[in-house]
Parts: C-alpha cells; structure tokens; sequence
C-alpha cells in the first residue's frame, strides 16, 4: 500500500478571531489534522493575494485564509475586503487549472475552536483527494503552453 | 540577511515535550542558516528559561531571537521583556506557537514535530528581516463610560468615582438599580436586596464624579483606549430635570394606569406617568409617550396641571438630546435578561395562571411590590397550600441553553425559605436535576432548607398540567416527574407553580458588541480576553467588561466583577500614557503613485490624500495597523511595519522550507 499523502496547507489567521480560535482549539485539546501550517496576520484584510501565490509557488497544496465573521471584524471591515479578493483570486487560479477547493475562505471568531478545527481537517481531506499540487506543471506548464521549467531556470541564471 | 539568531525551544513541562520531540527540533534548528545557537529548556518562560535569552543576547551578540513555546498571546510580552533587558528591541523578537497550534492538536509525534520544524524554520526566516520598532505613546483621557446601571455597573462607578476619577454612567431605562432593585431579598445572608442597594444607588446619584445619563443609550462608538469619542442619545423625559423636585404628585394623579411589564414583570401596574419604583435614582418620573392620553390624543394634561413647581416641570416640547462624550476607558456591565419560558409549553406558563417565573415570585414576595410581599395565587387573594418550584427551565438543556445559570439552584431554594416563612403550612418541592452549591454559606443554606421540611425531588419535569387522574388532583396543577433517586414516575398535585428559567444573554448583545468592536460568543454573553487570568478585559483594549453580561452569576460575583474592572481601568487613568504597539502602516512618499486605491479601504478615514504633492498620507495616530491597505497598493508603496511584504513572504518560504526541498528535488530529477 502506498504511503497516504500529506497535504501541506498555510493558515493565514487573524489575529483577533481565527488566530484565537485556533489557540482555543488547542487549548480544548481538539485533536485536528496537523496539516496546516499557521501565519498570523493583523487581520485578513492583510493577506496580499501574492502571499498566496507565493504559497502555492513555495509548494503549498492548499491555503486557506481564515477571519472574524461579516460584520465582526475588530478593524470592521477588513474581512469583506478580505472577501472580495478572496473571490477574484479563486477565479483567477482557476484559469490557471488550480482547483477551487486549494483556496478557502473560513470564518471563525475568537470562540470557535471547534469551527476552525473542523474547516481544517474538511480543508486537509479536500486536498488530499485532489493530490500535490504541481504548481510548476500547471501554471507555468499546463493549459496549452509551453512546459517552461527550463524557461524559469534560464530566467534566474539570467 | 546576516543575522545572529538565538532559538529557544520550550518543552513546557510534558506539554509540548509529550507530542513534540523537542531536542530534535532544537538541535535541527541550530544547522539552519542565520541560526547563531538553539536550545530547549523545560520552561522558557520560567526566570531561569528567560535569563538563557538574556545572556546568550549579552554574551554571543545574538541580534534576534526566536522563542518556540505557547501562543504570543500568552507570553509574547514576557520574552519581548527578556530581549529589552539585554538591552535588544523587542520587535526583534519573533515567537513559533508549537503548543495550541501544535503539540496539543494531535497525537501523532512525527507529524508534530515536522510542524514544529516548520513554524520555527518560518519564525527564523522571518525574524531576520525585522526592524526595530518604538511604541506609540497614548495619553488616557481620565474619564471612563460605564454602560449599564446594574449594581455591576454601580460597584464600578463608586470605585472610580471614589478614586477622583470622572464617570458618566449611561442606563437604557429611567432608573438605575437594574434586576438587584427588583429581588426581595438575597441568597445565603437573606439580606434585604433593596436595604443594601438603596444606599449604592444613592451614593451614584448624588457623587460629585459621577454624571448620571439614565434613559439614554449609546449610539456610537469611535476612537480608541485612551481616547473613546462617545454618542449618546438621552431620551426625552419630558419631565424638566432641573425643576422637578421628584414629590410624585404628578403620579399620584395620573388617571391612567397600565400594566408594568419591565419592573413588576407584568405582575403589577404602573402609572403613565411613573418612576419604576420609589426608591429610584434619579428620582424624576418619564412620561410613557406610547400609552399617554396627552401624547396619543391630546387630551389630559393632569401632570401638568397638578405639577406644583415653577416653572412647572412637565414640558410636552422636550425633545432627545444627543451628547458627545470623550473617555479614555469604558466599561459595558448591560446585564442579562431571562429566558422566555413560554418557549418550554409542557410547562404550561401563560397556560395556566398559577405558573410564575422566578422574577414573578421575586416581586410577589417583595414588600413593596404588588401584593405587598403576600404570597397568592393569580387571583391575587388566595393562599397557596402547595408550590412546586422547577429548576433548569432552559438551562442545561441540549434544546436551549446547555451552560448552568449558576443562581438559580440558590434563589429557589430561597423562594422555598420564604414560602415556609410566609405560609408555615405550605408544602414546598424543589425539582431539580442537580443542587448547586459553590459559595461562602451556600451550602449550609441548603442543609438549613432541608431542615425547614423543603421537599426534593432530583427529577426533571416532563410537564405541568390540569388534566386530573384522582379526586386529589381535581382543581390543581399536576407536576409530572421521574424522581430518579427511588426511580419513581411522580404525579404532584399543587396549587402553585415557580419556573426558574434560564439567565440569557441581553437580547441585543450581539449589536452592543459590534457597536463596540469587542466580541461575544455563541449565546452572546461578551468574550473576555482571558476565561482566568484576564476576566474582566477584552480584546479590544480600553473596553472591559462586567457582570452577568460575561455570563451568569451572583451578586457578590458580579460586584467583584465591577470592582476589578474600575481597578484595571485605574490602573491605566494612573499611567497617564501607555505605549501601543506600533504596529502602523505609513506610505512611502516616493513611490506613491497617487492612485487613491488606499483611501477609501480604511476604516478609520486614517489615510489623506495631499493634493499639491499628489500622494496619499497615513495618520499614524488614527491607524489602527489591519494591514487592509498594504494589501491592496498596487505600488507597494505602503508599508505595514512588524507584518512587511519580505517579512511575511520569507515567513512563508520557511513554513514549506520541507516542501520546497521537496520541489527541488522534483525538478533536478
């Protein structure tokens, strides 16, 4: 039997609910999928849509952004920016042959431990089913164009 | 990026150590670049943990350091201090969270440990392209805002205001007091609630520190701790406050009466014209525009005409005022409210007359309130022989609320006190799922109601009915019950029923939290910032919170409760200043372009546009540092100091320092 693959999956979390709920989560003892890997931002409203893009060209499988609530955002309103981004962005990446489900948008305030553990372990098995992201043979490769590995190597030698 | 970085792996006793192999993390950590030395400690955050940090900075010259422990908001200040000690920035300092996000998320070692790994390998990467940054002094306005008139917004208005500190107490009805006003008397000492709560109220009334703004809400909230710019919308009375000598002549001849559903809880009427009760403060009366003959039909007038004062005091004109507050702190202390027991039908309230809520009773037996502390039934004359009073209505209960409303066990017991006080005949049962005790005598009061002949049937109450079985039973109320210490289905005929419901969050806690850009949970009792270690703050600073609006409990809880919140926030009035972080975006003149994309992302209006330079500008006094801006500059011209684009992106490629190696791998194949 082959060995189960382990998606890699960054967490940006804001500081005031989803960082928080995932500190509750621990300290709940919330057995989750230790998949994700967490980075703190002030509020979600700070995640740059190359962050993501760097992610995925890092080689992350999945990345998913996580924020207060609509409407209880302490800066209050960062997560709808958030939510407007995270929308074009998706829809970009899909033109890329980067699947829907890679990128995710979870909101969960300082007391939902519980959600956010669940939207990581449902996040971990929906990357899972769709395996490593090849982000160097679809993005740069697939979709019709020419498979450039060797383009971006000859890029940074030059 | 050369730096020297010293990496600190805690083992937090078995806490990470259990699931995280924390050497290996260690000794891992110190082959990586930038990575001067790295060591594991059984406490980092213990003195000797924190003395490494600070003698490795003096002794190896470290230039940043990196703490993998517990989650920065549990001791992020406590290394940053170590750091300042040895003389380094603070904002050099950089903390992996490998205990909640990790070593306490799961039980699989080897997957733990290679995230440990990870979020170090990230903090490292990151750490070296951090600045050293200085706080923001912030000078705190001495004034706070108390809102709610409780006796938790009380407590904390007397301590202040005792302290020399300004207050303006801010309640939504005509009088403060709140529930305490309303209870006869209090659990365990059986004190008289209004004999120890009349004098409080007073004391505020007459403080010379306290401005008291009842029948006004907050409407809006903006600024920030030290500097809160405050609305508040003080309802017309239409009762002159100046004039008015509170002689209650004008109540007394009002023509109309209604039935008072707020302060006697629908068990007593009130005049049009009225003050909740006689004790209350202020004592102004407010006229009920809704039911006033005047308002409604412009007839009447007999408040004004029998007014004695002059100028006469009752003015139809007065229109809401809208007042601006500055405070530098504010404290919300807005309550609870009870659960609607008709929402629980099998127990028959507004079906059956002779069921009563707790808050129905509370006034029934109250001396001064509508049957003048007599114990009846709805007809208002006779006299109970029997009552059963049920525990847990909407509390612990999977269908309604499942937290315990911790006073109920101990004011039904009381309610069992009273009736064999009052009707020494009377046979009382309490139906409870479990009795509840933790307090100072709470116990002994419960041994002393066991004495008394209170009946106690451990049993949750299927339903009330009038459907009699046996001639016993004709004419009352039918309690069903399983009591399950003789494992017995129970038919309790009685003549009365007190449903003790659940204590609920205010009904509007949710809009009061977001008005104040703090959060509340999922029953909307507000969060505080620490369930132990920090009750009465929360996450948003400059704003604390007190009593039964954090989540249920007594009177000597919530007092408690709103005294430690007047001490935090006299703590901080005490400082004078205090230092924020400065975590604050700022624009880079030259590469500005000019586009205006920033200036309508922030919240806060904190971004101008100059145009005679024709680039945008930060108010760094008015950022509140969400980074929303930075995001979206199609410049990279804004700056998000402590979260940069090179410190995040560097983050990131340190998170997947394992993948990328993986990547690597790929590609040379």
């Amino acid at each position: 039997m082959s060995e189960q693959f382990e998606p890699i999956i960054i967490g940006f979390l804001c500081n005031w609910c989803s960082y928080r709920a995932a500190d509750l989560a621990g300290t709940s003892r919330l057995h989750y999928a230790p998949n994700m890997r967490p980075i703190r931002v002030m509020c979600s409203g700070r995640v740059d849509p190359q962050f993501v893009l760097k992610a995925f060209k890092e080689g992350a499988d999945g990345v998913m952004i996580a924020g207060c609530h609509p409407g209880e955002c302490h800066y209050v309103e960062g997560n709808i920016k958030t939510m407007r981004r995270f929308y074009l962005l998706r829809r970009l990446l899909k033109q890329w042959g980067i699947e829907e489900d890679r990128l995710q948008l979870v909101w969960a305030s300082a007391s939902e431990g519980t959600i956010l553990a669940e939207a990581v372990d449902r996040m971990t098995e929906q990357v899972r089913a769709l395996g490593p992201l090849d982000w160097r043979g679809t993005v740069l490769g697939g979709n019709g164009h020419v498979a450039s590995v060797e383009i971006e190597k000859e890029m940074e030698e030059a | 990026m050369s730096e020297k970085v010293g990496v600190y792996v805690c083992h937090c006793g078995t806490n990470i150590a259990k699931t995280v192999d924390v050497e290996e993390v260690a000794r891992w950590a110190g082959t990586q670049e930038n990575v001067e030395v790295s060591r594991d400690d059984k406490f980092m955050c213990s003195s000797l943990g924190q003395e490494l940090i600070v003698e490795d900075i003096k002794e190896k010259g470290l230039t940043r350091v990196v703490v993998a422990s517990c989650s920065p908001h549990m001791h992020e200040k406590t290394f940053r201090g170590a750091c300042e000690r040895a003389g380094m920035n603070p904002y050099l300092f950089e903390m992996a969270n490998i205990r909640e996000h990790d070593s306490w998320t799961t039980d699989d070692r080897d997957a733990a440990t290679l995230k440990a790994m990870a979020l170090v390998k990230g903090a490292v990467d990151r750490v070296v392209w951090q600045q050293p940054l200085d706080p923001i002094p912030v000078e705190i306005n001495p004034n706070t805002l108390i809102v709610g008139g409780g006796i938790a917004g009380i407590a904390a208005a007397l301590e202040l205001a005792n302290a020399g500190n300004h207050v303006y107490l801010v309640e939504r009805e005509p009088s403060i007091g709140g529930h305490m006003a309303q209870l006869d008397k209090t659990f365990p000492t059986l004190d008289c609630s209004a004999c120890i709560l009349t004098p409080k109220m007073v004391d505020v009334g007459q403080h010379p520190n306290i401005t008291l703004l009842t029948y006004s809400e907050v409407e809006e909230v903006n600024g920030y701790l030290g500097q809160f710019n405050i609305t508040v919308r003080k309802k017309a009375r239409y009762v002159n406050e100046e004039h008015c000598t509170g002689c209650g002549i004008c109540i007394e001849k009002c023509p109309f009466t209604v039935v008072d559903e707020v302060f006697e809880a629908g068990l007593g009427n009130r005049k049009i014209i009225y003050r909740p009760f006689p004790q209350a403060v202020p004592k102004y009366p407010v006229i009920d525009t809704e039911n006033c003959v005047y308002f409604q039909r412009g007839k009447c007038k007999a408040c004004q005409i029998f007014c004695p004062t002059t100028p006469n005091s009752i003015d139809y004109e007065q229109e809401d005022e809208i007042l601006e507050l500055e405070v530098g702190n504010i404290i919300l202390a807005t309550g609870f409210d009870l659960f609607d027991t008709t929402q629980i039908p099998q127990y028959g309230y507004k079906r059956f007359d002779n069921v009563f809520t707790s808050l129905e009773f509370e006034r029934m037996v109250n001396a001064s309130g509508p049957t003048n502390g007599k114990i009846v039934l709805r007809d208002m004359e006779t006299e109970p022989e029997s009552v059963v009073i049920i525990h847990c209505v909407g509390s612990r209960d999977e269908n309604y609320h499942k937290y315990c409303s911790n006073v109920c066990c101990m004011y039904s017991l009381k309610f069992a006190h009273l009736v064999h006080e009052r009707l020494p005949g009377a046979e009382v049962y309490n139906c409870y799922i479990d009795i509840r005790t933790p307090g100072k005598g709470y116990e002994e009061f419960y041994n002393r109601l066991l004495e008394e002949g209170t009946h106690f049937i451990r049993g949750k109450v299927a339903e009330v009915s009038d459907v009699a079985r046996t001639e016993e039973e004709e004419g009352k109320l039918i309690v069903q019950v399983a009591d399950t210490l003789i494992s017995k289905q129970r038919r309790l005929p009685v003549d009365m029923v007190i449903l003790s419901p659940a204590i609920e969050a205010r009904h509007d806690s949710k809009e009061v939290s977001l008005r104040f850009g703090m959060g509340c949970d999922f029953e909307g009792f507000f969060v505080e910032r620490h369930p132990k270690l920090d009750p009465v703050a929360t996450m948003t600073e400059g704003i604390f919170i007190a009593g039964a609006c954090q989540g249920p409990k007594d009177v000597p809880a919530t007092v408690s409760q709103g005294a430690a919140a007047a001490a935090r926030v006299a703590s901080l009035i005490s400082q004078g200043t205090v230092m924020m972080e400065p975590i604050r975006a700022s624009i880079v003149a030259e590469s500005c372009s000019g586009c205006r994309i920033c200036n309508n992302l922030c919240p806060y209006n904190a971004i101008v546009f100059h145009d005679d330079t024709n680039v945008s500008e930060v108010i760094t006094a008015l950022c509140q540092g969400c980074g929303t801006c930075v995001a979206a500059c199609p410049s990279a011209a804004i700056n998000g100091a402590h979260f940069t684009n090179d410190q995040v992106m560097s983050q990131l490629e340190g998170l997947l320092w394992d993948a990328q190696a993986q990547l690597d791998l790929v590609a040379a194949e």
